[in-house]
């Protein structure tokens, strides 16, 4: 449970991410977390509620939105994911996602940069935030926070971190076994560091890189060996984000899959939406990196132990 | 059975029909990939360690253990003989199975005896013990060499530090858990 200092700086820390998002024109919006249907992910295991469930992730409402018209929109919500527990994860989260239209990854990354840099201006001087001379301090640790951050394509990384190739560790499947036990440790520990470029299998929403088929145009944002934020230029050819949802729900078992189907709906309005681009990230963690703390829990104002 | 997400800290699963306890334990699960349950755990029968990474559909069996009060006997060479204070069964541990902990063990003494499978593994001593001196150099007085502690023997041939103050004959404190010496006790 964080004291008043700490809850105080988390509303600091609320009102900057908003202001950022604000001044660039983004429209902020609040879409329902109860819903009675989610976008079919093989890996994320949904919270029930009466029959609907509780969002994994407000996407598949916001890319609705941005199919409607709209051109900038940004959301802060709790999102639910059952059976995650531990010192970067909680059932219960804080995300902050954002959606631009006419717009590629790399836009996205060129965001988080200038994200942090106003966050720093905002809150630098506060007595509770780990930054020193636009340096983050973890333990010993000095992460440099200047931008241009970074930038890491997956197969380069696997190849030098990993004791196999990218191609191997997915032939073995692998891969998140090895990103977790090599690589992710290497990743941000000097600066920010974007990983991109994820082989296709592993990013279900994201458009395929221009004359690389096998290629995702995903990355994800890492901060001293901790993942930070994931996004993508975003998959708009319904018919092929179909066979994606069709191969993830092949993937899943008996029980899981009568509770997914195809979001015929949001396939529909996907046929209306052009280039785009969306990334989600973790509240949480970037303000536990920004307060010095160890766990997620260590900054909200109830963890799951405050009711034990 | 236990499931991956039943792991944690402190939880004793069975691992190639061997009794493990978890000793450290984290969740990862990178960005859109599957949850993975990284533990690291010893083996309570020979001390090893292993770190082994799970995923959700993991299995484990439980461990039989049981833990059984029972009083410490008396040794013969290497055997030592214990007995249930319930049931007045006699069982024998050979002394490699009982480590440091027969430093501590004199006859007559309670202690929990852990078993696998019906067989005794481990025991659990109490946090302190009380032993006697049964050998000490003299305290010279007036001994100006600076020496703060020197080596007594106690009644179980177990040898430690403790200050110059310790004859023999006296009765002291032992941690069980560092060996260390901690106080004096007066009768």
């Amino acid at each position: 449970m964080l004291d008043l200092p700490g809850l105080r700086f988390r509303a600091a820390f609320f009102h900057s991410l908003r202001s950022f998002f604000v001044r660039q024109q983004f429209l902020e919006v609040d879409t329902p977390i109860r819903q009675p249907l989610l976008l079919p992910e093989l890996n994320i295991e949904p919270l029930a509620s009466e029959g609907w469930f509780l969002q994994a992730s407000p996407e598949l409402c916001m890319k609705r939105l941005l199919a409607a018209g709209c051109n900038r929109i940004f959301q802060l919500c709790n999102c639910f994911r059952k059976g995650e527990r531990g010192r970067l994860h909680l059932e219960e989260f804080t995300m902050l996602e954002w959606y631009r239209i006419d717009a590629g990854y790399e836009d996205l990354m060129a965001d988080c940069e200038a994200l942090l840099s106003s966050l720093l201006a905002d809150l630098g001087e506060m007595d509770l935030c780990a930054v020193s001379k636009e340096s983050l301090l973890v333990g010993e640790r000095v992460i440099a926070l200047q931008a241009p951050w970074e930038r890491l394509s997956v197969h380069e990384a696997f190849a030098r971190y990993s004791p196999v190739s990218i191609e191997q560790a997915m032939a073995d499947d692998t891969f998140d076994e090895i990103l977790v036990e090599y690589v992710e440790p290497c990743l941000g520990v000097e600066r920010p560091l974007f990983l991109y470029d994820y082989p296709v299998e592993l990013g279900s929403l994201a458009r395929c890189k221009d004359g690389f088929p096998h290629l995702a145009e995903r990355f994800e944002l890492y901060v001293n060996g901790i993942e930070l934020a994931n996004g993508f230029s975003e998959l708009t050819d319904s018919r092929e984000q179909r066979q994606r949802f069709a191969r993830e729900l092949e993937l899943m078992d008996d029980e899981r899959r009568q509770r997914s189907s195809m979001p015929e709906r949001f396939l529909e309005e996907l046929a209306g939406l052009d280039r785009a681009a969306g990334i989600a990230l973790g509240v949480d963690r970037l303000l536990m990196l920004l307060m010095g703390r160890e766990s997620v829990g260590e900054v909200l104002s109830f963890a799951p132990g405050d009711f034990e | 059975m236990y499931s991956a997400a039943d792991l944690r800290k402190g939880l004793k699963v069975q691992v190639d029909g061997a009794p493990f306890i978890i000793t450290d334990f984290e969740f990862s699960k990178p960005g859109k990939g599957q949850a993975l349950y990284r533990c690291k755990m010893r083996n309570m029968i020979t001390g090893n360690q292993l770190v082994q990474t799970y995923r959700s559909n993991d299995k484990f069996e439980k461990p039989e253990l049981e833990e059984r009060k029972m009083q410490y006997l008396y040794c013969q060479d290497t055997e030592y003989h214990f007995m249930d204070t319930e049931n007045y069964e006699q069982i024998v541990i050979d002394k490699e199975h009982l480590g440091d902990n027969v430093n501590y063990m004199t006859d007559n003494m309670d202690m929990e005896v852990l078993f696998f499978q019906d067989k005794p593994i481990d025991v659990s001593l109490p946090m302190f013990v009380n032993l006697v001196v049964t050998k000490a150099d003299p305290w010279a007085k007036g001994d100006t060499s600076g020496s703060d502690s020197k080596p007594v023997t106690v009644e179980t041939g177990y040898v430690l530090q403790v200050p110059p103050f310790v004859d023999e004959g006296d009765k002291i404190q032992i941690d069980t858990r560092t060996g260390a010496y901690v106080t004096r006790v007066k009768e």
